[in-house]
């Protein structure tokens, strides 16, 4: 498989993956506001602030708007084409890579790609979204739910459905791990003073990390208790059986990026394979009271470092060609020329 | 309902005869379509157009910075071309194909057509597309052109003539297959009896083509289609050909020349590509030979091309049988090479060039056509009588300061077809054709083309960049 075409597979899969994770993330913190007994600026602005700083870009958002609330925070994330992470962008970006390599997708897989951009670009959708966010949401969730059929149901399993799965696992690990830092605090049973006296507070905003996740219904089939802090983090993060954990995650990353060369789990023959092989099995031996020990955010911390380490190896083992420095390689080309003119 | 007030206004209609009837071979058609009303006829063409979109069956508007894709806009009322007819078409343009393939290859060659006089040498020396780089280069299996779009038209006697032959890059394939399977979508029961020929197997007979010119004959070719990339307005065409025939999508970055071969870049290391259908112009194929600020092309390109180790469709320099000047001489050529007259003809063409005719076309330049030698897409090109005089005026100014470069033909009175309109009725609009011919181990011709429309009132310029839109065309097995 052509290299770049890998690297389009690869990305239009993240940006699906990010994009429908953010929905879910906008959508939640939007409905969870509606459990607050009062709601000033300033809860407003609580609620909100961590959401940019762990899905956006801080600074950007600062130049791009006055004060973080349900109003600016949402466009951020949703419809602004400044923002690289947002909704729109992300869909964007990701229709951009499927049209790039649309002989190598269904076609069944590029019209519901395609009906998705159109849908986020048109008029009529703003103003459902203003209206009517909750439709809006699922719209968008729903598609990526579709796609992820669609490519195990229309496509050649091979390379190329490897890069698909790599890449949505690889984002879907990441933004699982954001989610979490989110709440870092109420989750590690460290939210005081006021905030705390709203006895339900630690309640609403763990089942809110929940449904961020679309973990609630897990949650309840796994532990089958009312909602506690501490399993919630060890759900998200080392649950072996639920599709958006951590270890979930990167166990499965790590399992097609070994189809590739068909190295045996325990061994490995890149570096690629040797950090991801690495992390899984961090994860794999890993308890919650541990995770406790280092502390949460310094761990989730450490996991996204490793993450993106693990994104630029496999760039390097199969997606990064050597890319020629166009007028150098002319130049070669005209030595090349010349000597077998001498001949 | 739609052609109740239907007038051919004395232009030779495709559907009509001049007192009204409807022609046999689209009697049937007009029977169905004489069942819908106005609304249902609405319903059909916005569900079409939607699944257009839907399907990013787009083009992209140049100039534009949103990077907006529009649908070619397509009319639901289809061209039918009888068995008759089409056999005719046939023999004329396999007679033609046959004939520039034989002129690309001598010029490069031996040149005897430019030593025995019938064409003078200056012409094709001059001509911007002649690369004498390319003389002595020997080419797979001698075929200069494999893929070839020539542009027809119907003059108002329903004659065909041919207006110009496209060597190079002609572009429209897919739309001619997305249009049909758009019709089938939207009329199916009209094809069950209509006895309406397939046009699926291009893509099958691309392939073939491109298999057939391998380098050294190779059994089991890599072949991919070299595309500009996703912001070329013919991307849509490159990935759906790829698609089609099962092979590689490539731009220039994904290619790499090392010792007079060419490779992709895959995930498994480098692997070697032989044949190339590359939809990049000559001009920016290799910076090392042609152009220097191209980033499109792969340098080494030519040499690799050079040395036999990867073939090209279509060969470098076909450019030269696109020059509007080598279009007069084709009917000298089809006599030197083949013995025979031309089977279609040709326009009449007046070359700026030579003295007498410089003068008709000064005289006459309100009453004529003016073209430019190479330009395509309905640029560089002077309709006289829809001209006001300043633009005659700058036209004149052109051609004296470069004769060479300019051609002048009559204006032909193009057919007509009847199109729907915005007042929800059929009226004639003006329309052109462009066949497909494969040159391969036989000449293979799509039985059916791209019909394209001048959808504005009166307008002959039927160029998708300039208000035009395109029908789906029928070839029949019969003749009614």
């Amino acid at each position: 498989m052509l290299s770049r075409v890998a690297n389009s597979l690869f990305w239009m899969s993240r940006y699906l993956e990010r994009a429908e994770n953010i929905s879910r993330i906008v959508d939640v913190n939007l409905q969870s506001l509606l459990d607050y007994k009062t709601l000033d600026d300033k809860r407003l602005k609580e609620q909100w602030d961590p959401l940019v700083n762990t899905l956006g870009d801080d600074e950007l958002f600062a130049k791009l708007y006055k004060k973080a609330d349900s109003r600016s925070v949402t466009e951020f994330l949703t419809f602004n084409d400044k923002n690289p992470n947002s909704i729109l962008s992300s869909i964007v970006s990701a229709r951009h890579n499927a049209r790039s390599v649309r002989d190598q997708i269904s076609l069944e897989m590029w019209e519901e790609i395609n009906r998705l951009y159109l849908f986020i670009r048109s008029k009529e959708t703003k103003k459902l979204w203003q209206e009517n966010p909750y439709d809006f949401y699922r719209e968008v969730k729903q598609t990526s739910y579709k796609l992820q059929g669609l490519t195990s149901a229309t496509t050649v399993h091979d390379e190329g459905l490897e890069f698909i799965m790599m890449g949505r696992f690889l984002e879907r690990a990441d933004m699982t791990s954001r989610i979490l830092d989110v709440k870092y605090k109420t989750l590690q049973g460290e939210v005081a003073g006021e905030e705390a006296l709203e006895a339900n507070q630690t309640i609403i905003q763990c089942a809110a990390v929940l449904r961020s996740s679309s973990a609630y219904e897990a949650y309840q089939h796994l532990y089958a208790s009312e909602v506690v802090p501490k399993r919630v983090a060890e759900l998200l993060l080392l649950a072996d059986t639920f599709p958006r954990s951590l270890r979930f995650c990167v166990r499965t990353f790590d399992h097609f990026l070994r189809k590739m060369t068909g190295s045996s789990p325990g061994y490995f023959t890149n570096e690629a394979e040797k950090l991801s092989g690495r992390l899984a099995a961090e994860l794999s031996y890993t308890t919650i009271d541990e995770v406790f020990e280092i502390g949460l955010h310094a761990y989730l911390d450490n996991i996204q470092l490793k993450l993106s380490e693990i994104g630029g190896a496999l760039f390097e083992s199969y997606i990064f060609y050597q890319q020629t420095d166009l007028e150098q390689e002319i130049q070669i080309q005209k030595q090349v020329q010349q000597q077998q003119q001498q001949q | 309902m739609l052609f109740r007030k239907y007038q051919t206004e004395g232009f030779f209609d495709e559907m009509f005869t001049a007192d009204g009837k409807v022609r046999p071979h689209y009697q049937s058609l007009k029977t169905r379509f004489d069942e819908l009303n106005v609304k249902e006829f609405d319903q059909k063409r916005e569900a079409v157009d939607l699944s257009f979109m839907r399907m990013g069956i787009t083009f992209t508007v140049y100039g534009d910075s949103e990077g907006t894709e529009r649908i070619f806009p397509f009319d639901l009322n289809p061209r039918i071309i009888p068995n008759k007819e089409w056999e005719y078409l046939q023999r004329g343009l396999e007679q033609r194909i046959t004939a520039l393939n034989m002129f690309l290859h001598d010029i490069y060659h031996e040149q005897r057509i430019l030593k025995e006089g019938v064409i003078p040498a200056s012409y094709v020396l001059s001509a911007k597309h002649f690369r004498p780089e390319f003389m002595h280069c020997k080419v797979p299996r001698d075929i200069y052109i494999h893929i070839c779009g020539t542009d027809l038209i119907r003059d108002e006697k329903g004659e065909y003539l041919i207006l110009e032959d496209n060597g190079r890059c002609p572009s429209g394939v897919s739309y001619v297959l997305e249009n049909r399977q758009a019709m089938k979508r939207a009329f199916p029961s009209l094809f069950e009896r209509a006895g309406v020929r397939p046009v699926d197997n291009y893509a099958t007979d691309l392939l073939n083509t491109l298999r057939y010119v391998a380098p050294h004959g190779k059994d089991n070719p890599t072949i991919a289609v070299l595309t500009p990339g996703i912001y070329n307005s013919a991307y849509f065409e490159h990935s759906f050909l790829a698609k089609e025939m099962g092979v590689h999508i490539v731009e220039g970055g994904d290619l790499l020349v090392r010792d007079s071969k060419v490779y992709m870049r895959t995930t498994r290391g480098l692997q070697q590509v032989d044949v190339i259908y590359r939809r990049i112009d000559d001009d920016f194929l290799d910076p090392c030979v042609f152009r220097e600020d191209s980033a499109l092309g792969v340098p080494g390109l030519v040499n690799a091309y050079r040395a036999g180790n990867v073939s090209l469709a279509n060969s470098i320099g076909t450019g030269v049988a696109d020059d509007k000047v080598m279009y007069y001489f084709v009917p000298r050529m089809i006599k030197f090479y083949l013995d025979q007259e031309p089977i279609i003809p040709s326009v009449p063409t007046y070359l700026a060039s030579e003295k007498e005719d410089y003068k008709y076309i000064m005289e006459n330049t309100a009453k004529l056509v003016v073209k430019s030698a190479n330009e395509a897409g309905g640029y560089g090109m002077l309709i006289g009588p829809k001209a006001t005089s300043a633009e005659i005026k700058e036209f004149q100014k052109m051609i004296k300061a470069e004769p060479r470069n300019f051609v002048a033909q009559p204006t032909i009175s193009l057919s007509r077809h009847p199109t729907y309109t915005d007042l929800s009725q059929m009226e004639g609009r003006h329309i052109d054709f462009r066949p497909y011919i494969l040159y391969g181990d036989k000449i293979r011709i799509m039985p059916g083309g791209l019909t394209r429309v001048a959808l504005k009132k009166g307008s002959l310029v039927v160029n998708s960049s300039q208000g035009g839109g395109s029908k789906d065309t029928w070839v029949l097995y019969g003749d009614e």
